[in-house]
């Protein structure tokens, strides 16, 4: 019978599929930004060229990267929110933690701007006006690290959110501009995000250029006491070339229609 | 490509043959088909044994199986993440982030369809031909294989529904696959990844893509079943 000789090629296929792979990979818990902006197809292959190591990045929030890392099913952790980092050190978990990049976040909103945010003399001035016109905004509510910054924003305003006007989300970045755009809302992204973000509608960058929107990104390596089956090996070589001149030229060099997004920041 | 009408893309996708695009669709077809088959092979006997067999409990089983088509993918997922992840009972396998994890989340999904389908068939069936087989000397267990035979075509249309809602999924597929670029990423989890960039019109025209993949295989069990029916009678 064929097809029952199919049936058990298409099951030990389906099996050992992960035996068969490269073995030498390693898991990168990350964050949506960098690998939607498209920073990751763009330097992973340079660093596959330069070492033979492939990387597989797991793309989600900044909080969800954690407790990925804190249960051992990451290699390395890649994400921005200092924090959380620092923190994540202190407990034991990671081990250590290298500044590779940064870029900033920008507030969106719509290009009629009811709240009269693009004359803002600061992030905190820009919110405040968005809460006393009562703009509609909407925040991402997944304890990402764009998530963090925002609520840094408003704790430095001074204010608590109405759930009038404020529309928390749970959602990634791009389904948070999605649903911006359809609700002509005011938004916190970041801007490698925002870049490649295609639908934008009536959605137009308003804020841009203070300090306290400075984002950092940073790589950190797992605690080998705490996780011994992780590469470390393999990790510590992702970890150095990210901080290396190779690493970040590479870093340097994406663009998106030009425009650079991020920028190296190893010391 | 990141305006245009999604059919036109949906047929430039077809037309290019990307590369990476091909390895989303076969890895989208062996996962979902792989969890169809394993499935299969667990439901089968588990729905017909639970169709025969009379014993305390039965009834919460039948209505928990029946209960459990509905399990939403995306606790299915968290399930298999939880058993599956480092800091959990089966974390030293390794398999968290894998097409193998994918598969068992699938295999979770599909597996109550088949069951309660098979179950209701078999039932109705034995209700059929329970004296005629008796009257042969054949056990509820050894007509088990006969009535599972006889309800072939009708099992083909669970099959189905259970592939639907394999190759559907989003929710399962992402949590214990992470949607690794040619890893784990399937058609299901691209169309989630080009809309979150805001690329809809390629995110609905890789849909269009899964949808007549779907009909494909749906078409190749039309006419499988079709031309055994003419064979076989």
């Amino acid at each position: 019978m064929s097809s029952r000789l199919y049936v058990g090629a298409l099951l030990a296929l389906a099996l050992t599929t992960p035996l068969q792979a490269e073995d030498r990979h390693i898991t990168v818990a990350s964050t949506t930004s960098t690998e939607q902006s498209g920073l990751f197809g763009h330097i992973i292959p340079q660093f596959r060229e330069a070492t033979g190591i492939n990387v597989r990045v797991v793309a989600v929030g900044t909080g969800q990267a954690f407790a990925i890392a804190r249960a051992g099913d990451a290699d390395i952790l890649f994400v921005h929110d200092t924090a959380g980092e620092e923190e994540f050190v202190a407990e034991g978990y990671g081990k250590e933690r290298r500044k590779v990049m940064y870029n900033d976040f920008v507030i969106i909103g719509p290009s009629g701007d009811p709240a009269g945010i693009a004359g803002a003399e600061s992030a905190v001035d820009a919110m405040t006006r968005i809460a006393e016109a009562e703009a509609v905004f909407v925040s991402r509510g997944d304890d990402s690290g764009t998530h963090r910054a925002e609520l840094r924003l408003w704790d430095d305003a001074g204010i608590a959110p109405d759930r009038g006007w404020y529309r928390e989300l749970g959602s990634g970045m791009g389904p948070t501009l999605n649903t911006a755009a359809g609700m002509d809302a005011y938004v916190v992204a970041d801007r490698a995000s925002w870049l490649s973000f295609d639908n934008r509608q009536d959605l137009t960058l308003l804020f841009e250029g203070d300090d306290v929107l400075f984002n950092p990104y940073a790589s950190v390596r797992i605690n080998p006491e705490r996780h011994p089956h992780v590469k470390h090996d393999l990790a510590a070589k992702w970890h150095d070339w990210l901080v290396s001149e190779e690493g970040q030229g590479a870093i340097a060099e994406f663009t998106i229609d030009g425009e650079q997004v991020f920028f190296p920041s190893a010391d | 490509m990141a305006a245009g009408n999604p059919f036109a893309i949906a047929l430039e996708l077809i037309l290019e043959r990307d590369p990476v695009l091909m390895g989303i669709v076969s890895l989208s077809l062996q996962v979902s088909l792989s969890a169809v088959l394993i499935a299969l092979v667990l439901a089968l006997p588990f729905g017909a044994a639970l169709a025969m067999f009379r014993f305390p409990g039965r009834g919460l089983l039948v209505t928990l199986l029946n209960a459990l088509m509905g399990l939403p993918p995306v606790v299915a997922g968290l399930m298999v993440y939880l058993m599956l992840s480092r800091a959990g009972p089966l974390g030293s396998w390794g398999l968290l982030f894998t097409p193998t994890a994918m598969v068992i989340a699938q295999t979770l999904l599909v597996f109550p369809i088949i069951a309660s389908l098979s179950r209701q068939v078999v039932e109705d069936l034995w209700e059929e031909y329970r004296e005629q087989l008796q009257s042969l000397g054949c056990s509820r267990l050894r007509a088990i294989p006969t009535l599972l035979w006889d309800a072939r075509f009708s099992l083909v249309t669970g099959v189905l529904a259970g592939f639907g809602r394999a190759s559907a999924e989003v929710g399962a597929v992402l949590i214990v696959g992470g949607n690794i670029d040619g890893v784990t990423r399937v058609m299901t989890t691209a169309i989630a990844l080009e809309t979150s960039k805001g690329n809809l019109p390629l995110a609905l025209g890789l849909g269009i893509v899964l949808l007549l993949l779907v009909a494909l295989v749906n078409a190749a069990a039309y006419l499988l079943g079709e031309s055994a029916r003419r064979r076989l009678g």
